[in-house]
């Protein structure tokens, strides 16, 4: 992609430089090291069992069926989900890891519809149609009951928005202690210069709104009800 | 909506405010709830005092490097394909977000919750030529169906409504027949809006942080409008106002972990949503094209002077959530689509004391806001500080005061006056006074004896009495 246009940038900072008396931008500004860094403190020494049973009872609080079980029953699971959420259409993620896990054979046999990275207009009109949506977490956060996606190519944004439903199902390998540990991950990248996803969601639970008198209603513009599915072994 | 909402008049925005009484209501249960879930967030999380040490060193060197991140983000963008646009005024912002709208041929926009754009009445710009502006966020969106009520706080805009009002406005408003449960109409909205996002031209979001290292920006939401808005349509443009960026990732992590918590008492809100640039090749939602606009909008004014502080705010609302004065008053008398004592702090600042120049005093000092805020800024000091300003430099007091004062000291400074004057006050007042107390005052007393009663003024001086005393000693001590 072309690089895009920069406007009155010289004129503004400027500005801000003869206010704050600052060094010219050109020159690097060292970050300070921080006096106290207690985001790393959060659930220090959980083991991943331990940090599974915190992302458990934090689902009660964020309004998630949780469910654990191993690859074999993975399709068995979804199955009893979209019978408990009566959802019949799916749509899911272009992602390798529903070829692993033979998932993608079972949803073949049902109305389903793997995101096409090419195709944006079907991707979209089947994503609105669609009952729930799939998707595997990327980066796991125990302390908040977060599924990190990394949005991007074949990883649509809609899947896990348009549906009225959506699974996450969670490689018990993804799961981290806190966001954290997923901004250092993507500092990382940022620092070998590689790529970032266009769009990275942290996901916690269904969509929801206290806008009227501060009364919690989950499910406003995303999905209405959300579930997770802990896979042991991948 | 400009920045300045309702009614020109203080106290006459004061009095509708303590007249509401359902507003009043509202404000109390909405205060008590958040304050909770903030302090039992901050608990659970533990050393929430080194998390506030953070949180305010990382927002004091930020701005202290303000114009190093700005180029930084703004390089990484454009490398990334998207552009960045740098608007000294709202003016400027507005027009340029107007030629992007023509370019695009765009007539329907959806637009997520921003204060920035409401600061620089984008909305009104965008339809002066020809667009329609959807505002998504739910409690926007009840207001702005609601004839453009002005919103009474920064994280949940319509708290001054009931859901019965609700009702009767979507209603009225879009034939609504369901009841006033706020499923029902939550549902109603999702329907509405969901056509609405599948059929605009242009989306427009705000940004609650942007990412200087990689060009990103995060939106902090629970709905899940922000994240339509920013897949759906094949434009978009994000307003932010310039001082709401961190150097790196590990810096959004902190200040996302204490906006969460410090507006609403969760660990994380329901969506983070962090967008790069515009969407790459083969992904097939995503704008295709990408412009941000970087607000100043008077925001430059305070670098550099005593309020630069006021500059590290990250909009959670705590300090409005505590606030005494808030409680009472309730949003719109404060005048400002920024309340509370953030807004007491800022609005003045980005406006002028021509125009706010009664917010410095609408506290009591007592420093709550001070104590929750999650950047330790120094909130109630900053009110001091614009007292002073305005007496001090600008010599900004009423007539009256001036009078009264030069006659205070007039009389402070004459042990003859003074003795005459203190000798009349049993007198004077005794018309005023019923039982020992004035409950109507004349002049300045009227404010204070409107709300309670003031003690009339003994017979006897304390002089007096003190010289009395001796003698009465003495009468005492014969007998």
């Amino acid at each position: 992609m072309p690089k895009g246009n920069i406007i009155n940038r010289d004129r503004f900072l400027e500005n801000i430089r003869a206010k704050i008396g600052g060094i010219a931008s050109d020159k690097p500004v060292e970050k300070p090291t921080w006096s106290v860094t207690p985001q790393r403190n959060v659930l220090e020494g959980y083991d991943q069992d331990q940090l599974i049973t915190v992302l458990k009872d934090q689902c009660d609080n964020i309004h998630t069926d949780f469910f654990q079980t191993n690859v074999n029953e993975l399709s068995a699971t979804i199955e009893s989900i979209m019978n408990q959420y009566q959802s019949k259409t799916v749509v899911y993620s272009e992602d390798k890891r529903f070829e692993e896990t033979n998932i993608s054979d079972f949803l073949a046999q049902l109305d389903s519809f793997k995101w096409d990275r090419l195709d944006r207009e079907s991707s979209i009109k089947f994503a609105e149609r669609a009952e729930i949506g799939i998707t595997f977490s990327d980066i796991t956060l125990a302390e908040s009951g977060t599924v990190v996606l990394l949005n991007d190519k074949g990883q649509g944004r809609s899947v896990s928005l348009l549906p009225a439903n959506y699974i996450a199902i969670i490689p018990k390998s993804t799961i981290v202690k806190r966001m954290t540990q997923a901004t250092d991950y993507i500092h990382q990248k940022v620092e070998n210069d590689e790529n970032i996803a266009s769009c990275i969601n942290f996901i916690t639970g269904p969509s929801n709104s206290a806008d009227i008198e501060m009364n919690l209603v989950v499910g406003v513009h995303g999905p209405i009800r959300a579930a997770y599915i802990v896979v042991d072994d991948i | 909506m400009p920045m300045h909402i309702g009614e020109k008049d203080f106290k006459k925005r004061v009095t509708k405010g303590i007249e509401d009484d359902f507003m009043r209501g509202a404000v109390r249960s909405a205060q008590g709830r958040l304050q909770d879930k903030r302090a039992t967030a901050a608990d659970e999380l533990g050393d929430w005092e080194d998390w506030r040490t953070l949180g305010s060193e990382i927002r004091s060197h930020t701005i202290e490097h303000l114009d190093y991140y700005l180029n930084q983000l703004s390089e990484k963008v454009a490398e990334l394909g998207g552009h960045v646009f740098f608007a000294e005024t709202g003016e400027e912002a507005n027009e340029y977000i107007q030629k992007i709208a023509k370019e695009k041929e765009a007539k329907k926009i959806a637009k997520s919750k921003s204060m920035v754009t409401e600061e620089i009445s984008m909305n009104e710009a965008l339809e002066e030529i020809g667009c329609e502006v959807i505002e998504t966020d739910l409690g926007e969106y009840i207001l702005q169906i609601d004839d453009h009520d002005p919103p009474s706080h920064i994280v949940a805009p319509a708290l001054h409504k009931n859901k019965e009002q609700i009702r009767d406005v979507f209603n009225e408003k879009l034939g609504y027949l369901k009841t006033e449960k706020p499923e029902e109409l939550a549902l109603f909205a999702r329907e509405k809006l969901r056509e609405e996002f599948l059929s605009a031209d242009l989306g427009i979001t705000g940004c609650n942080f942007a990412v200087a290292e990689s060009g990103s920006f995060a939106l902090v939401t629970n709905e899940g409008n922000a994240r339509m808005v920013s897949a759906l349509p094949k434009t978009q443009i994000t307003v932010m106002g310039m001082e709401r960026i961190v150097p790196g990732w590990e810096e959004l992590d902190v200040v996302v972990s204490l906006l969460t918590r410090a507006a609403v008492g969760q660990k994380l809100t329901s969506y983070i949503t962090a967008l790069t640039g515009p969407k790459q090749l083969e992904e097939a939602d995503g704008p295709e094209e990408f412009h941000l606009v970087i607000v100043d909008n008077g925001r430059s004014k305070i670098l550099g002077t005593e309020f630069q502080e006021a500059l590290h705010c990250i909009r959670c609302a705590a300090c409005i959530n505590v606030c005494p004065v808030y409680r009472h008053v309730g949003g719109h008398a404060y005048g400002s689509i920024y309340p509370g004592p953030i807004g007491a702090v800022l609005s003045p600042l980005l406006s002028d004391y021509d125009e706010y120049k009664e917010l410095p005093y609408a506290s009591s000092l007592c420093g709550a806001c001070t104590e929750v805020c999650p950047v330790k800024i120094p909130l109630h000091e900053q009110l001091i500080m614009h007292r002073r300003k305005m007496v001090e430099d600008e010599k900004r007091t009423t007539l009256s005061e001036r009078v009264a004062m030069r006659g205070f000291e007039q009389l402070m400074n004459s042990a003859s006056l003074y003795r005459t004057a203190t000798k009349m006050a049993p007198f004077m007042s005794t018309p005023f006074a019923r039982k020992q107390m004035i409950t109507k005052g004349p002049g300045p007393l009227k404010h204070w004896t409107h709300a309670r009663d003031f003690p009339k003024p003994e017979n006897e001086r304390f002089r007096d009495w003190f010289k009395n005393r001796e003698k009465r000693g003495e009468q005492d001590a014969k007998r």
